[in-house]
Formats: C-alpha cells, structure tokens, sequence
C-alpha cells in the first residue's frame, strides 16, 4: 500500500476486501513515521501500542461481522489527532509546556464519536500552543515542517495534523479552525480542510483558544473523505451549549450533484494589494473550471473586510486570557511562567482590551464591528450561493520569516479569519501550485452550507486531481 | 492614526491582570509588540457603530439550558480528579498558605 | 445612634440554593453532606481543559421565582458574564456570574425599621472550599471542589439601612423568604448562606452618600452581622472624629476578638474584566416560561400571615414559629379551615401547636387525622348527666370492691372508677364532673 496516495475511501474498500487488514494500515502508518517525523516533526506523542490492539480489534470485527462497516463508517481508518482535543488517557499538551504531563480523564465529544466510528487514534499532532498562530512555529516544542518544502511552514494552528495527512502518516487529521487554523494548513499542504459552521460540532473536551470563534474541523486528502468524516463529528451535543439541534446533513450524498446556475460572488476586497499575483492567477484559473460547470462567477463586497482583522484581533486575545486564566498549576499542569511567548502576548492584549476603561472602546467595539462584518456576508449571501478566494495571499512562508512580527504573522490570516466572525463555514480545498508549493482555495457559504460548499469542491476536484500530487520532502 | 507606546507602568499592570510576572527583557520585547499590535486595532476606532448591537455570539440560540438531574456518569472519582495534581494532600489540592488573620 | 453621624449600610447577601445539580454541570450539589472531599466534581466544575458549562434550568427558575417574591423587576432578556480573578478555589480563574442584565432588579424587602430596596438578585456558580491548616509543620491551604459550581444567588440591596438592628431585620427577613420559597436551606453556619455588609458613615444632614466604603465580608450569623457593624461604626467613627478617611477596604470579623480586620486593601481592588460568557447562549423568558415561573410564585408570606391573623385571630409571632416553606404553610391552610368548617378554635389549635400540647405530624399526617386527634385533646361534656348516670350506675354494679375502698377512704381508687366511666363511655369527660357524679350515686 502506499500511504502518500491511500484515502479512506480507498482504504475502507481494501479493509473490506481483506486486500490489507487494519493490523497492516496500522502497523504501515507506524513505519512511514518512523522513517519521515524526524524530519517533519508532525507529532508530540504517539499511540502505537494501543493503535496495534485496537487494531487487532478492528481485523476481528471485519471477520466476524458483514455489516460492520455499515455501523462503524470509520472502521480501521487512522487518525491524527491534534493535541488541542482531549483524549481520555493519552497526553495532552496543547502544544505547550504548561500541561506538558497533562493526562485527561474524559474524551473529548469528537473523540468518542470518532472511536464510536471505529478509527484508531495513531497520535496527538504539534501546532501552535494553544492554537495561537497561523505557521505552526509558536509550538513550545519543534516546529513542524512543510512536506511539500522543508524550509517552509505547513500553515497553523494545526499545523501536525496537516503535515501528517500530507505526508502519509494518518488518513485523516482532526484539527480546529478559530481563524485559519485547518484552512491554512490545509491550504499549505495540499489538502482539503473543513471550518464547519460554528456549532455544526462540539467543542466539549477540545482545549478552547477562543470560545465564540473555535470551531471543530479536520483535514483529508479528498473532498470525499472530508465529507465522510464530518458525517460522524457533526451534531447536536448536550455538553455543549452552542451546538444547533439541526439534523446533519448527507454530505457525501451529494457528491458529484451538477451546479448549474450557481451563483459565485467574488469579494474585491479579497483581490487587492498584498495578494500574491501568482495566486491571484491560480485561482482565476480555477474560477474558470466552475463556470465550465455551469457556475455564474460576480464580484460582490464585503465592505467591512479592512476591519475585520482589528475586530478578531480584539475578541480573541479577550476570549483567549479568560480561557487560559485556568492554568494556574493547582489542579494540572505547571505555573503560568511557564506560558510561551505568543499566549502570553495574548494574555495580556486581552487583558487590556477587557480591562476597566478599556471595555468600551476595543471589546464592545470589536463586537459591533463582528456584527457588521456578519451582515456584510448575509447582504452578500442574498445576491450569491457561495464565496471564493484563495485561502492564504502568499504560498508557504519560510521557516522563521515572521517569528519575531507577530502582527504580520496575524495578517496572513486575513481572507480566513472573517468567516470566522460571522460563524459560517468555510472548506479549503487545493487548487493548484505555485513555484511548486501548494495554493488552496477557500470556498466560503452560508450557515450551515457543508452539503453545499462539498458538492462545489467535489466537482472541482474531480476535474483538476491536484490532490494526487503528493509530496517530494523537498529541500530536506 | 495615534503612535501607540505602552510604558513599562501599562505593561506590568496588565500583564498583572493576566496573572503573568515579566523579566526585564520581556517587558521591553512585549512593550514594542503589544504596541504596535494596540495601535494597528485601534483603527476600528473609525467604524460607525451607531446603533449596532454587538455580537458577543454568533448562533442566535436562546435558552439552551439542562434540567436539574444529578449525571453521575461524568462525575470523576477524587483518584481521577487528583491525578493530575503535583501537589495534594489526601483527597484534597493542596497550595501555599493562602493569607487571612 | 450617634448625634453627629448617620451609618449607612448596604447589604449584599450569598445563599446556596438547593438544586439536585450543580448550576452548570450534572454533580450532585451536596457539599456539606459529602462523605470525603471532591467527590462531586466532574470536568465542567474542576475546569479542565475543554470543558464547558451547560446551566441548570431550575436553578434559573428559582432566581426568578426568588426576584417575584421580592417584589422584583425581571429581565426578560438576559446573560451570563465571566468575572475574572485569580484564586486557589476558582478553578477556572472566572466565575460564571451576571454583570449587566441580573434576572431580577428593582424590588423591596419591608422591616419595621422602614423597607429596603433590593437593587438586584443574580445567579452566579460557587467556589471551591478552602481549608486552612499545618501540614508537616508548615501553613498551607486545601482546596475541596464538591461545592465549585454549586448555585449561588445574591441578593443586593440599595444603601438604604441605616441601623445594625435594621440590618440584623432585613437579612432574617431575606432569610425567611427564601426559605419559605424552599429555595436554600439558607445554613449559616455551613456557609450556605454568606453575609456581606457595606457600611460608611454620613455626617448628619449630608445628602451625598460618603466617599468611601467598608465592606464587611464572610459573616456567618445574624448576631455578628449585628457587632461587626456596631464596631465598625465606632472604628470609623474614631477616624472621622479624628480628621481622616476610613480606607475604601474589604474587612473580615473575628467573633472571639469582636474586632474587624484587613483582608484586602483599595491598592489590590479588582478589575473583574467581566464579558459575557460565550459558552452560554442567553436566556430569554417567553410569555409561557415566565407565566410558569410566576404561577409558581406562592402567596406572600407576609400575606400569609395577615390572612391568618384576619381569618382565625391568630398573632403573627406565633404563626411564624409554625412553619418555614410556602408548602408547609398551604398544609397549615388546610388544616385551619378544617378546624374552622368544625366549629374549632383555630388559635387554640395553633396554641397547642406551639406549646406542644399536642402530638401530631402536622407535615405527615392527613388533615383528617391531625383534627381528630386534636378533637380528642378537646372534646369534652358532650354527654348528658343522664347517660353518665347510667354508666356510672352499671360501673359501681361491676366493680364493688374498689366502691368499698373508696367509702373506707382509700381515694385512689376513684382514679380507677373514672377511668373505667370514661372507658366505657368512649369519650374524654372533663375528671371532676364524674369524680361529683361518682361520688352523688355512691352515697
């Protein structure tokens, strides 16, 4: 088998034909990272020993019943898990130092649903402690590289769980998305990354950065397997207040439905200054093969785009210092000097955007503004179906090239993180290379649209195969 | 728009805030970052917010409330709740003297 | 009071209410009754990374009620906020509390002194349980959760009390309502139920309210709220006589020295950073849902205790003393009007109530019982001399020795005649009507 090209739909074929057994995938996926995670760093902890059981399981299963994988959709599927979600036994960090040791004693809700499912957790993925950044590099352990180029970043916060799926090491990875965090290294490293609806998954037992903005997704090499996944993680949970009682769509029922008369809105605000001509070119490209399908391509506005920024920039850092006030070292976890530079930094801008005095003019300004920021996408939503831009202005950036500029580091977020904003989904899906590094473009719709944005991207995907380009470790 | 400089004084109170104690070299560090990251948010000072409700959330729920039932499935036992802490006392977390008379 | 200043107290007051959970997860709220410490706590209360908060329904519902009976304001519209500070026993370095929007505002609570104006009643979760002792020799503090997250409501009031004793009246008041609502146990003792006072002093004929307040933290009986005020008027008093300003500071008090002391001074006063909690959608009471709640509003108590004292002349000093819960009231209710469709005292009942001259379960047993018994206490001369007469006669024929051992003098045994009149009349008949009717036919 070859890990780099396998999907999960392919592998879901092969477990049920017996052409490997789950033992096999596993024990694979346990080679491919003991010869390349030195170099890509994707993982802080692994679970091998418990994945080898579980996937004795799993082979046993397969032979005893016919109809598991019609229970168990999931069944022997290896996963990556990033270390932002809790998992019941197995350590988890949050990619930093402070809960280095930190052992849960409870699942996440996504967890169990996908354990439920029947995948095997391989380990927990390296990112941005606390989900704080858009490169991976704010990890308090070794940043972790781009697949596709060494030298380069693979996109944060999730940055573990992409270079893994990029690189073979898990069919799939679980990350979340409270600005760029799956879209970003999705986008990076050449895969299809899902920002569900805010609410469409659970939060509970997932680290929260910021708790308006956090959102639940994960990255595949294929639309296929991105919608196939969700299938599972979505839904209504009682341990999370925020989630919709709105039955979960079939989103890979509609794979491969026409799109025909499909409205596509281009933000002008998404193609100005600052975006990557190159990039600018890929994805005008790739407009093009929608409206081979049919599609109608407009430019809309978005007018509140330039603030948008400034406004995430005030709510999350205030959400972040009060979700982090609960490292204090006495029931988990070390003393908050122990905090890395970035959360931090974030700890105390949202401390003053807070703070008595300051209240008005950054926190309940920032909150006005994110309603505006919601309308601009409702007024839009009225004359189009759906949005398009590129995921990220610029390709892959160097290793280090904005470490020690933490606002041009936020700025490379600057087509994602509005979507956040307004708690509507968005999916990056890979639309071609530039200089040989991966673009990814981001289709953006309304609440509650995955069927929607899936069914674009499938057709799209189906068309241009540029997820069968798998990495080379270039420059390595 | 207004050059933003925190001084040393804003800093510590706020990190203060935060519970963070600073050394010297990151107060300078933090000083010019957090600046320049205050002065590029303080643009939203321009927006025309007269009449706009704020959006503290986005879904539009109300009223997603439990009824009083004891769950105990989820209640963890001391063992489990402890068994992170560096620094108990039987079943019980322990800290540093917290002072009062 | 003093000539020269007026004292001028506001009063924030904390109680536990009595839920079967937790305000925002599904522990047991049973502190006090723990068999060990944090037993009760699951990842939501001892804030673990990734859990969330999911509030208690009735917990809300209570609040309301709680704000209706004192005569509340409600928010139709309203939130939870996070209020930050760091401390051992708030596991999440926030607590989950109301800022802005409280369920309730703008009420009243009468006293005899005047009536104090409630400024708002919130929901908010509860600490952890700090415990304070040597280990090894060295001074630490010991953190128990089974009570983090357990509700807490606060009832504050307008600076509008103007006396200790006033104080000592509103808190009971408070006291007796929520118990009455069957809210809270209200144990003060345990730390159910938490007394705050804010007190400064007013030089007479001022209208500004002072430029400063002390608060008066962590009381735990009306008798001390009552002291630590009287000192702290004369502390303050002693400083203002002197020239200067008592601190703005938060004080404790010591019930063995009776002093106050500093617990935290002006210089540390929080900045709570409260926004509103995203985890929590808001609440917002619908024409149905608050319908409900009202309806389950009870009589005021106050009204409880004026109807009886209309109805059945009884005085409210003694009707106080029956009954704490508005369910136990409406048991009284009953029985009142039971007695009263038999032509029975009601007062008298209440008497032997109060008095324990009678033995019943008022709370156990059914109406029906209680009266009777009570009946049986009473009911006497409901038989003619005519009849006794008759059954006196058959009770001399039967018994001829204990007839002659009360002609030779032996008196006792005129105890054992009446007993056996009254046995075999079935009845309570009043002992010296029958000891003169014994004695007539013997002679």
């Amino acid at each position: 088998m070859d890990l780099l090209e396998l999907t999960i739909k392919d592998a879901s074929e092969k477990l049920k034909k017996g052409v490997f057994s789950c033992s096999e995938l596993i024990k694979e996926c346990f080679t491919t990272i003991k010869k390349n995670d030195k170099k890509i760093n994707a993982f802080l902890t692994l679970n091998e020993e418990e994945a080898l059981k579980k996937a004795i399981e799993r082979d046993e299963m397969i032979k005893s019943d016919k109809e598991i994988f019609n229970k168990k959709p999931l069944l022997g599927i290896p996963v990556a898990i990033k270390d932002l979600y809790t998992t019941k036994g197995i350590k988890t960090t949050a990619g930093s130092k402070i809960i280095k040791d930190y052992s849960p004693p409870f699942n996440a809700t996504v967890v169990k649903k996908l354990i439920d499912a029947g995948v095997i957790i391989i380990g927990k993925t390296n990112q941005d402690a606390w989900g704080h950044g858009s490169s991976g590099e704010n990890t308090d352990y070794e940043p972790t590289k781009n697949p596709y180029d060494l030298s380069r970043v693979p996109g944060g916060s999730s940055s573990g769980s992409g270079a893994a799926v990029a690189y073979g090491a898990a069919l799939v990875g679980t990350g979340t998305d409270t600005g760029s965090s799956v879209r970003l290294p999705a986008g990076y490293c050449n895969l299809v990354g899902l920002k569900p609806t805010y609410g469409r998954v659970s939060r509970y037992g997932v680290i929260a950065m910021a708790s308006s903005f956090d959102t639940i997704g994960h990255m595949t090499k294929t639309v296929y397997d991105n919608a196939k996944v969700l299938e599972v993680t979505a839904g209504l949970d009682p341990y999370d207040s925020t989630t919709f009682p709105i039955k979960v769509g079939q989103y890979t029922k509609v794979l491969g439905q026409n799109i025909k008369g499909l409205k596509i809105g281009l933000p002008k605000e998404y193609f100005v200054r600052g975006l990557d001509n190159k990039i600018n070119n890929s994805i005008k490209d790739s407009l093009k093969v929608l409206e081979k399908f049919g599609a109608i391509v407009k430019e809309v506005s978005l007018p509140h785009t330039n603030y948008a920024m400034a406004a995430y920039y005030i709510l999350v850092p205030s959400e972040v210092s009060s979700n982090l006030s609960r490292y204090d070292g006495v029931r988990y976890g070390g003393t908050r000097e122990m905090f890395g530079a970035e959360a931090k930094r974030r700890i105390m801008l949202g401390s003053y955007t807070l703070s008595s005095g300051y209240y008005d003019a950054y926190y309940l300004k920032a909150a006005k503004v994110r309603t505006l920021i919601k309308q601009d996408f409702e007024k839009a939503f009225k004359e189009i179906d759906i949005l398009i831009g590129p995921t990220s202005p610029t390709s892959p950036f160097k290793l280090g090239e904005k470490v020690d500029d933490p606002l041009q580091m936020y700025l490379s977020d600057i087509f994602l993180c509005p979507v956040n904003l307004a708690g509507i989904p968005g999916l990056s899906v890979p639309s071609g290379f530039v200089d040989e590094l991966p673009v990814g473009m981001q289709i953006i719709g309304p609440q509650f649209s995955e069927e929607l944005l899936y069914k674009v991207a499938y057709l799209f995907e189906q068309e241009t195969q540029y997820y069968k380009i798998r990495p080379k470790f270039k420059n390595g | 728009m207004a050059k933003k400089n925190l001084t040393t004084e804003e800093i510590l109170h706020i990190a203060k805030l935060g519970n963070l104690t600073l050394n010297k070299k990151e107060i300078e560090v933090f000083k010019k970052q957090l600046s320049s990251v205050i002065e590029y948010i303080d643009k939203l000072q321009e927006v025309d917010i007269k009449d706009i409700e704020p959006s503290s959330q986005i879904t539009g729920l109300t009223d997603v409330l439990r009824e009083d039932k004891v769950e105990e499935s989820r209640t963890l036992t001391s063992g489990e709740a402890l068994a992170n802490t560096k620094s108990k006392e039987g079943n019980l977390f322990k800290v540093k003297a917290i002072l009062t008379e | 009071m003093d000539k020269k200043y007026q004292v001028i107290i506001g009063m924030e007051v904390h109680a536990e209410l009595k839920t079967h959970s937790k305000m925002f997860c599904g522990c047991k709220n049973d502190p006090f009754h723990a068999e060990k410490p944090n037993i009760y706590t699951c990842p939501a209360c001892l804030g673990l990374p990734g859990a969330l908060p999911v509030a208690n329904k009735k917990a809300i519902e209570w609040t309301v009620m709680l704000g209706l009976a004192l005569g509340c304001k409600i928010n139709k519209f309203s939130k939870f906020d996070r209020k930050h500070y760091f401390y051992p026993d708030l596991p999440k370095g926030y607590q989950i509390s109301q800022y802005d929007l409280p369920f309730c505002y703008d009420g009243k609570v009468k006293t005899s002194f005047g009536p104090v104006g409630i400024t708002r009643v919130h929901l908010e979760e509860d600490t952890g349980k700090l415990i304070h002792q040597k280990v090894d020799g060295r001074n630490v503090s010991l953190i128990d959760f089974n009570r983090s997250s357990v509700p807490l409501i606060e009832i504050v009031t307008e600076p509008e009390i103007y006396s200790s004793a006033q104080a000592k009246e509103y808190a009971k008041k408070l006291r007796q309502i929520i118990r009455y609502l069957d809210i809270s146990d209200c144990d003060m003792e345990k730390g159910g139920m938490r007394l705050e006072a804010n007190i400064s002093l007013q030089k007479k004929g001022e209208t500004e309210l002072p430029n400063y307040k002390v608060e008066l933290k962590n009381i735990n009986s009306f008798r001390f709220l009552e002291r630590g005020i009287e000192y702290e008027i004369k502390r303050q008093k002693e400083i203002l006589e002197a020239g200067k300003t008592p601190d703005q500071e938060t004080r404790g008090y010591n019930s063995e020295k009776n002093i106050t002391y500093t617990q935290r001074s002006k210089e540390n006063a929080a900045d709570y950073r409260y926004f509103p909690d995203p985890d929590l959608p808001p609440i917002r009471f619908d024409d149905k849902w608050f319908g409900e709640i009202k309806s389950s509003v009870p009589e005021p108590l106050d009204s409880v205790f004026n109807r009886w004292e209309k109805d059945y002349k009884i005085d409210k000093k003694l009707t106080e003393l029956l009954f704490e819960t508005a369910g136990e009231s409406k048991k009284f209710d009953k029985v009142f009007s039971g007695l009263s469709d038999q032509k029975l005292p009601v007062d008298k009942f209440v008497n032997a109530i109060v008095n324990k001259k009678l033995s019943v379960d008022i709370f156990g047993e059914k109406v029906e019982e209680i009266i009777n018994t009570y009946k049986k206490s009473v009911q006497v001369d409901d038989v003619t001399d005519e009849d006794l007469k008759k059954i006196i006669t058959k009770i001399i024929k039967l018994n001829p020795k204990a007839v002659e051992d009360l002609k030779v003098g032996k008196t006792q045994s005129i105890n054992f005649l009446v007993g056996q009149v009254m046995c075999e009349a079935k009845k309570k008949i009043e002992f010296n009507r029958l000891v003169k009717l014994i004695q007539e036919l013997i002679k």
